[in-house]
C-alpha cells in the first residue's frame, strides 16, 4: 500500500510541485494519474521512489515511513519498485539481457557486479522477464536496435527483473504509435493482474486511461482534482480536471480492434 | 511578370552588406595585416632570407645528410622502441588515472560543487605546464633515461585525456543513470552500468588519440635527456653525424607513421 499524508513538495527554485497530497493507493490496484503537462504527474510518481524528494508530511510505502529509512533503506525500498519511462531510458550500447540485468544490481554484492557477475538464477528470471514481453530472441542485441516498442519492453522486462510490488510508469506510451501503445498498456495490464504488481502510470490521452484504469486521479497545478473509481469517470470528468474542454489531441485516437 | 508590386528605390545603388559592417571587415582586416607585419619584423622573417637560403639547403641535404647510415640502423630502432614504450607506458598509466578523476571533473556525476571546482581547477593547472617542463622537472628528480620521460607524459597527457573525458561523460544521457538509481542501484553501480557503456567507445578513441600525441612528444622530450630517440638525436647533433641522423629521421618517420595510421583506423572503427 502506498499512502499520501499531506504530501507537499516544493523544488529548489521554489516552485512547488505537489500541494497537500492525500491519497491511498491498496495493493494490486491499476492507479491512472491523469492532468495537463506540468499538473504535477511526473512530481507525484517520482515521489514514491523518490526520485524527487517531498518537502512536507508523510509518506507510506508498505508500513514504511518511506521519508526515513536512510540511503541503505532508500536503496532497498526502490529495489522494491519498478519504474518505466517515457524515453525507455536504457544503456543502448549494452545488450537487452544486460539492460534487463541492471534490474538484478539492488539484490546483488556491488564488488561482484562490477565485475558483471550476476547468479545464474538472475540470468534465468532475466530470461523469463524477456519472455513474458515476447522478446527473448533479442536478448543478445544492442538495445537500440530494436523498436520504440521493443526498447519499452525491455524496460518492462527490467522492471520486473526487481520482483517488484510496485511499477510506476512516467508516460510509458507517449512515444509510441497507437497500435503499440495498446500492446505496451495490455502488457502492464496483464502484469498487474497476473502478479499482483500496483500500477501507478501517467498517461495523457484519456481514451487510453478508461481503458485501462481501476481508478483515475486527476491533478490540476499540484493538487488532487478528482479521484475515483473509473466507472464513475465521464468527459466531464476530465473537463473539469484540464479546466478546459476535450480536444482531439487529448484522445489517441486509433479505435483498437480485437 | 511586372514588378509593380516591388517598391522601387529610384536610381539609388542598394549595397549586399551594410556601410557598418563594411567599416568594421576593413578596420579588422587592417589591424589582421598589421600584426602580420610586426611579427615578420620581429622575427626577422622576411622572403629573401628564405630565398638565399635555399641553395644552402639543398647543399647540405646532398653532402651532409645523403646518403643515411644504414648501419646505424639497429640503433636507431632500439631508441625508437624505447620511445614507443615510453608512450604506451604513460598513456596506459594516464587511462588508468583518467577514469575515477574524469567523474570527479564531469558536473552530472559530481553533485558536490566545491569539489568539482577544485578538481577543474587543479586540471587547469596541470594541462598549462608543459610537457619540456615535466620532462626538465624530472629528469631533474629521477636523472637521465626513460623513466622521466614516462613521468613527463603522465602528467602532460593526465590533463588532456581527463578534460576530453569528463566532457564526454557530461554529454551522456542521464536517463540511463536514473533507471539504475530508479531501481535501487548504489552510486558505484549507476556509474558502472548506467555510465561507462554510454562513453567506453569515445574513452578508447581519446585513449588512442593521447597515444598518438604521446609518441610525439616524447620524441621531443628526449632533447632534454629523458630518453628514447629524441635523446640519440640530440646526441648524434651535437656531434654533427648527419648520416645517422637521416637514419633516426627515416626511422622516426616509418615508426610515427605506423603508429598513426594503426591509430585512426581503430578509432574509425569504434565510434
Amino acid at each position: 500500500m502506498i499512502k499520501f499524508d499531506n504530501v507537499s513538495l516544493t523544488y529548489p527554485n521554489g516552485y512547488q510541485g505537489l500541494k497537500n497530497i492525500n491519497l491511498e493507493i491498496p495493493k494490486g490496484e491499476f492507479v491512472v494519474i491523469v492532468g495537463l503537462s506540468g499538473a504535477g504527474k511526473s512530481t507525484l510518481i517520482r515521489s514514491i521512489n523518490q526520485m524527487v524528494r517531498p518537502t512536507e508530511g508523510q509518506l507510506i510505502i508498505d508500513d514504511q515511513d518511506a521519508l526515513s529509512v536512510g540511503k541503505k533503506g532508500l536503496r532497498e525500498m526502490r529495489r522494491d519498485i519498478g519504474m518505466i519511462f517515457q524515453n525507455y531510458n536504457l544503456v543502448k550500447r549494452s545488450s537487452v539481457l544486460r539492460n534487463v540485468l541492471a534490474g538484478r544490481l539492488g539484490y546483488n554484492n556491488t564488488l561482484r557486479t562490477l565485475v558483471n557477475l550476476f547468479p545464474q538464477d538472475d540470468l534465468q528470471l532475466a530470461m523469463n522477464c524477456l519472455d513474458r514481453v515476447g522478446i527473448t530472441d533479442k536478448a543478445y542485441q544492442r538495445a537500440d536496435t530494436l523498436s520504440g516498442g521493443q526498447q519499452q519492453r525491455v524496460s518492462i522486462a527490467r522492471a520486473l527483473a526487481q520482483k517488484p510490488g510496485i511499477i510506476l510508469a512516467d508516460e510509458p506510451v507517449a512515444s509510441l504509435d497507437p497500435p503499440t501503445a495498446h500492446a505496451v498498456m495490455k502488457d502492464l495490464r496483464d502484469i498487474n493482474k497476473e502478479d499482483n504488481i500496483t500500477m501507478v502510470i501517467n498517461l495523457h490521452a484519456i481514451d487510453l486511461s478508461m481503458e485501462y484504469a481501476d481508478r483515475i486521479i486527476g491533478l490540476r497545478e499540484g493538487e488532487v482534482v478528482f479521484d475515483g473509481k473509473v466507472d464513475a469517470v465521464t468527459e466531464e470528468t476530465f473537463e473539469d480536471i484540464y479546466g478546459r474542454s476535450i480536444k482531439e489531441d487529448d484522445l489517441l485516437g486509433e479505435v483498437e480492434t480485437e | 511578370m511586372t514588378n509593380e508590386n516591388q517598391p522601387q528605390h529610384n536610381n539609388k545603388k542598394i549595397p549586399i552588406i551594410s556601410s557598418r559592417m563594411k567599416k568594421m571587415t576593413t578596420t579588422v582586416l587592417l589591424v589582421v595585416v598589421a600584426l602580420y607585419l610586426a611579427s615578420a619584423y620581429q622575427t626577422d622573417a622576411t622572403p629573401d632570407r628564405i630565398i638565399e637560403g635555399f641553395p644552402n639547403f639543398v647543399l647540405f641535404f646532398i653532402e651532409d645528410m645523403w646518403p643515411p647510415n644504414w648501419g646505424y640502423f639497429d640503433t636507431a630502432f632500439f631508441a625508437l622502441l624505447e620511445t614507443w614504450n615510453i608512450a604506451f607506458l604513460a598513456t596506459t598509466l594516464t587511462a588508468i588515472f583518467t577514469l575515477p578523476i574524469a567523474f570527479l571533473a564531469a558536473n552530472n556525476v559530481n553533485k558536490n560543487a566545491a569539489l568539482y571546482h577544485f578538481v577543474r581547477l587543479s586540471l587547469n593547472v596541470l594541462r598549462t605546464i608543459p610537457d619540456l617542463v615535466w620532462a626538465v622537472l624530472f629528469v631533474a628528480i629521477v636523472g637521465l633515461g626513460a623513466l622521466s620521460g614516462m613521468l613527463a607524459l603522465f602528467f602532460f597527457s593526465l590533463g588532456i585525456l581527463i578534460k576530453f573525458v569528463s566532457e564526454t561523460i557530461e554529454a551522456i544521457d542521464d536517463g540511463p543513470m536514473d533507471a539504475i538509481r530508479a531501481s535501487g542501484g548504489n552510486t558505484l553501480q549507476v556509474i558502472m552500468y548506467g555510465a561507462i557503456p554510454q562513453f567506453m567507445p569515445q574513452f578508447i578513441s581519446y585513449t588512442l588519440y593521447v597515444l598518438e600525441i604521446n609518441v610525439r612528444a616524447s620524441i621531443v622530450l628526449g632533447f632534454v635527456g629523458a630518453g628514447g630517440i629524441g635523446y640519440l638525436l640530440q646526441q648524434q647533433l651535437s656531434v654533427f653525424r648527419y648520416d645517422n641522423i637521416s637514419t633516426v629521421i627515416v626511422i622516426t618517420f616509418l615508426g610515427v607513421t605506423l603508429i598513426d595510421w594503426i591509430s585512426t583506423v581503430l578509432r574509425k572503427r569504434l565510434v
